[in-house]
């Protein structure tokens, strides 16, 4: 019965076909170094899915986000679970993925033909930096409103246009509302967006061209 | 490596991923379930006995005004309530209490001491003064809350929606 309605589906869907060409493709022997990348995409999924949760009590105002947070902490059941792994996420997810990229520097696997996979790696490194410095805020404490005040002073030194791009970061001269909200809106939307786009390119990329072999004498 | 014949190597490493994925899986979803679901498992004190402090400060046969205010928690937001009460002491150890609520449309009544009646101020209601109806459009005499005297103290017993 359950073989009938697979073969039913497979006909249709082409289920084997993705199964052979996505996780039965063909690999050089290789090491624990390039379980990386799929560590990077299963903390990217977590980070999706436990950040979702966190919106169901989350409140991007300055009047509520840190009550809403401590809510969370102290009171939602297994809330101190979900934040925690978000939390947590995000601080391994950074790790992660940047020793994902000293692997594939390190084995000089950005090389031809795989330039376009590198820079669709380099968009997604810095997208996720971008994730940890706008989520930094949303607690609304004194750590968060602080760092950001630092963070968004940084490109204010570049020469003619730094102010603007602080102002543009800020939602205004100084921290406030509006501030806390772009951050949030960033955080949830834009950046995501970006980054579940890119990882589509960067694995039709990876299953295209297949991996490079670990470098050895020949190279 | 032998052969088992029962079990591939492939077959295995299937079954203890999905094993471990399926574990894991409940060790977090579970918890996720419990966190959509909090606010509506949370119990809340439906009733709670408030003190309104010692009898022998209200008067006899003077229905007196006494406020308090309630504080509810819906997540991070807090809502206060205020309440006001009549207390009527009808002997040195019996007591009513009366709420000022008018049970028409819920305005508040206040006790005129010349016409020794409650009069609500919106539709022209009046109750006496153990809370019965004289004239007027409400439906029903005033509401009464439960009393009880402790060491001295008068308490009442709310009962919140």
């Amino acid at each position: 019965m359950l073989r009938r309605l697979f073969q039913w589906l497979d006909e249709r869907l082409g289920l084997t076909t993705i199964h052979d060409v996505v996780l039965d493709r063909k690999v050089p022997k290789v090491n624990w170094w390039f379980t990386l990348g799929s560590a990077s995409l299963f903390l990217f999924l977590l980070q999706g899915i436990t950040g979702v949760f966190l919106t169901v009590y989350y409140v991007p105002s300055p009047d509520h986000a840190y009550d809403s947070v401590q809510y969370i902490m102290n009171e939602v059941r297994f809330g101190w679970l979900i934040r925690g792994m978000h939390h947590w996420g995000a601080n391994l997810m950074v790790l992660v993925v940047f020793i994902h990229m000293l692997r594939t520097f390190f084995y000089a696997a950005y090389k031809y033909p795989r330039e376009l996979t590198w820079i669709s790696g380099v968009v997604l490194l810095l997208a996720t930096l971008g994730m940890g410095f706008t989520g930094y805020l949303l607690p609304w404490n004194q750590r968060a409103y602080w760092a950001t005040t630092v963070g968004t002073e940084i490109p204010g030194t570049i020469p003619i246009i730094g102010p603007f791009i602080t102002s543009v970061l800020r939602g205004g001269s100084e921290l406030s509302a509006l501030t806390l909200s772009r951050f949030y809106s960033v955080h949830i939307w834009f950046l995501p967006a970006v980054i579940t786009v890119t990882i589509g390119l960067h694995l039709y990329l990876v299953i295209r061209l297949g991996i490079s072999h670990i470098p050895d004498e020949n190279d | 490596m032998p052969n088992s014949p029962s079990l591939t190597r492939r077959q295995f490493v299937t079954l203890v991923g999905a094993a471990l994925s399926a574990f894991m899986g409940t060790l977090v979803g579970l918890p996720a379930i419990g966190y959509l679901l909090s606010p509506a498992l949370e119990r809340r004190e439906r009733e709670s006995w408030i003190s309104l402090g010692p009898l022998d400060q209200y008067p006899l046969n003077q229905p007196t005004l006494f406020t308090f205010t309630r504080t509810k928690k819906h997540g991070w937001e807090k809502t206060v309530t205020s309440y006001g009460v009549y207390v009527l002491r009808t002997s040195p150890t019996q007591v009513r209490v009366f709420s000022n609520v008018c049970t028409h449309l819920s305005c508040r009544v206040r006790w005129d001491e010349e016409a020794r009646e409650y009069i609500c101020p919106c539709h022209d209601g009046h109750f006496a003064i153990d809370g019965a109806i004289i004239s007027g459009p409400q439906p029903r005499p005033l509401d009464e809350y439960e009393t009880k005297i402790e060491g001295g103290n008068l308490f009442i017993l709310l009962r919140e929606a």
